[in-house]
């Protein structure tokens, strides 16, 4: 897996699907329509700055809420390359799984981290360097089984390939 | 090992004796649920998976009740795709406008969950079941799609936090009183990735409707899934709608608990979470002179006949505040028909409140009562995150049938107490 790079996007504790993606554009799976209206509710400006390959960065339970698939796809279609949290929402932690958005658990990143800040992560070592700080990160290492899931390259190519296999 | 009524549901649908917390496992599903909104996404997954045929088409459950009737052309369009998938595979459990209900409110009723069983839906509110004594899990779209091709969905083994309620509860307070109370205490990531058991004397001599508020909203704690324990309620309930059989599962009383909870429910007066958390819960006493424009009676949360019948009763001989628009939304048809034959119909019309057709509509500010900039609203859904009944700088507070009803007659957020 490549380096991701990119600025960091702070937005604190229970950041929830309403506010990633209003249910009011549920109404299509369109992942460009999505990304249009990605954190409208408290950021209207997001959108606006967000830089392919940014990242999220939330305190605790990041993800909170509804099974909206649409949360990860928005977030992934508005350019942005990974979310470093304290904790996540289990669903929304699936459903980015399962949808190749990478979610890395990592509280010390997650508290230290300031808006702006440049960061670099190394996906396969699970490392989280802050050039703007100086600092650097490892986040929790996946379980076996998602490592699995994530190698296959989300759900949808893992269950083909089990499903193939048998 | 003595194993908790989770792990024992997630051990027997895994294939093995006994399973741990944090143990990864490939769960049987009874059923797997998707609706307007997840649905379509997870078709369209479904397709680039190319299984082709479903599973286990008989434990697939599709029911359109987000944007129906149908609010605009594009909710149309995400219903057709659900309707033509249901008819390519001869489904038996689509739930189109008309037999369409709420999904956790209607597949209850349905028969369609029993205690012991294994059900996945992409709605977060899947854990509604729970109260059945079932495991029951939200999960995403891509999630669904893999669980209609394989008829398995992978899930990591959750921790238990009890909750013991004892005492009395007091007047009108329900189970939609208790479960604000426990998020007020443990936060809305109290039990993130774990699984909330609801025991004690207050939860047996607690009603099904109300069980299924309280595990609805297992959800807004963060916890995987809410559960109680099959018990003479369960199997009452159980009778009422369905006659086939099942094999109810209960926990061994030594089990390993992450955290026990202790709530005197005799202490608990009527809730009202305030704005922007369901972890704001107060008494509504504490909550004064706070005006409202709208007043929801509904949702998968509080949209059974219980609920109504408590808000007619509020409601009887009296009249809707002149600057409240009160909706009522029966959940499933049958409450609607439930409601109309007893009256209850009648009742909220002339109050002056008005009767819309099942639909989850408000409760996610997608149709059928959304609010405009700075208005506000109590309601008897689930969540009061920012813009989720509609403007981002409008508010919701969440309470029960009996605040939301004496609200509407007020004005202003109370109890029915303040009613003379």
């Amino acid at each position: 897996m490549s380096e991701l790079r990119g600025r960091a996007h702070c937005y604190g504790d229970n950041v929830n699907t309403d506010v990633i993606i209003p249910a009011r554009y549920l109404t299509t799976s369109d992942v460009d329509e999505l990304a249009a209206h990605c954190m409208e509710d408290i950021d209207p400006e997001f959108v606006r700055k967000v830089h392919p390959g940014d990242m999220m960065v939330g305190g605790e339970n990041f993800g909170c809420g509804s099974s909206r698939e649409h949360a990860p796809l928005a977030l992934k279609g508005a350019g942005v390359s990974c979310v470093i949290a304290k904790s996540f929402a289990r669903i929304f932690f699936r459903n980015a799984i399962n949808t190749g958005l990478p979610a890395l658990v990592c509280p010390d990143a997650a508290a230290a981290i300031g808006d702006g800040d440049e960061l670099s992560v190394n996906l396969a070592e699970g490392r989280i360097e802050d050039a703007t700080t100086g600092r650097t990160y490892r986040s929790e290492p996946f379980p076996e089984f998602l490592r699995q899931v994530i190698a296959a390259g989300g759900l949808v190519a893992y269950t083909k390939a089990r499903l193939g296999a048998t | 090992m003595p194993q908790t009524i989770t792990e024992k549901i997630l051990a027997a649908h895994s294939g093995q004796d006994e399973v741990r917390p944090g143990q990864f496992v490939a769960a049987r599903l009874d059923l797997m649920l998707g609706n307007d909104v997840t649905a379509p996404l997870a078709i369209e997954e479904f397709r680039k998976i190319g299984a082709g045929e479903l599973a286990e088409p008989a434990r697939v459950v599709l029911v359109a009740d987000h944007g129906t009737p149908n609010k605009d052309i594009k909710a149309a369009e995400q219903c057709r795709v659900m309707r033509e998938f249901a008819r390519e595979h001869d489904l038996d459990h689509f739930y189109d406008v008309g037999r369409a209900g709420i999904e956790h409110a209607l597949l209850p009723e349905e028969g369609l969950v029993a205690p012991g069983e294994c059900v996945v839906g992409a709605d977060s509110h899947t854990c509604t079941y729970g109260a059945l004594g079932a495991f029951a899990t939200g999960v995403g779209s891509t999630d669904l799609a893999a669980a209609m091709a394989t008829g398995e969905c992978w899930l990591k083994v959750p921790e238990t936090i009890k909750v013991v309620y004892r005492g009395e509860r007091k007047q009108w307070v329900g189970g939609k009183d208790l479960i604000l109370d426990t998020i007020g205490r443990i936060g809305v990531s109290g039990a993130v990735y774990q699984a909330l058991e609801f025991c004690g004397e207050a939860i047996e001599a607690l009603p099904m409707s109300d069980r299924l508020t309280m595990c609805n909203m297992a959800i807004e704690a963060g916890a995987k899934n809410g559960i109680i324990a099959p018990d003479a309620v369960t199997e009452t309930f159980m009778k009422s709608v369905t006659s086939r059989p099942y094999r109810a599962v209960v926990g061994d009383p030594d089990a390993d608990c992450a955290r026990t909870l202790e709530i005197d429910c005799s202490q608990i007066a009527l809730q009202v979470a305030l704005p922007h958390l369901p972890e704001n819960a107060r008494p509504v006493g504490e909550v004064r002179e706070v005006s409202i424009d709208q007043s929801v009676i509904g949702s998968c949360t509080n949209g059974r006949i219980e609920d109504l019948r408590m808000a007619a009763e509020i409601l009887r001989g009296r009249k809707v505040h002149p600057n409240v628009r009160l909706i009522v939304i029966p959940a499933t048809p049958r409450v609607h028909l439930q409601a109309i034959e007893e009256g209850l119909a009648e009742m909220f019309l002339r109050a002056g409140g008005a009767l819309s057709t099942p639909t989850c509509g408000p409760c996610l500010g997608l149709h059928t009562g959304v609010l405009a900039k700075g208005e506000r609203a109590v309601a008897t859904t689930n969540r009061n995150f920012v813009g989720r009944m509609g403007h981002p700088e409008s508010e919701v507070y969440l309470a029960g049938p009996a605040v939301a009803a004496a609200s509407a007659v007020l004005g202003r957020i109370a109890g029915p107490e303040e009613l003379s």
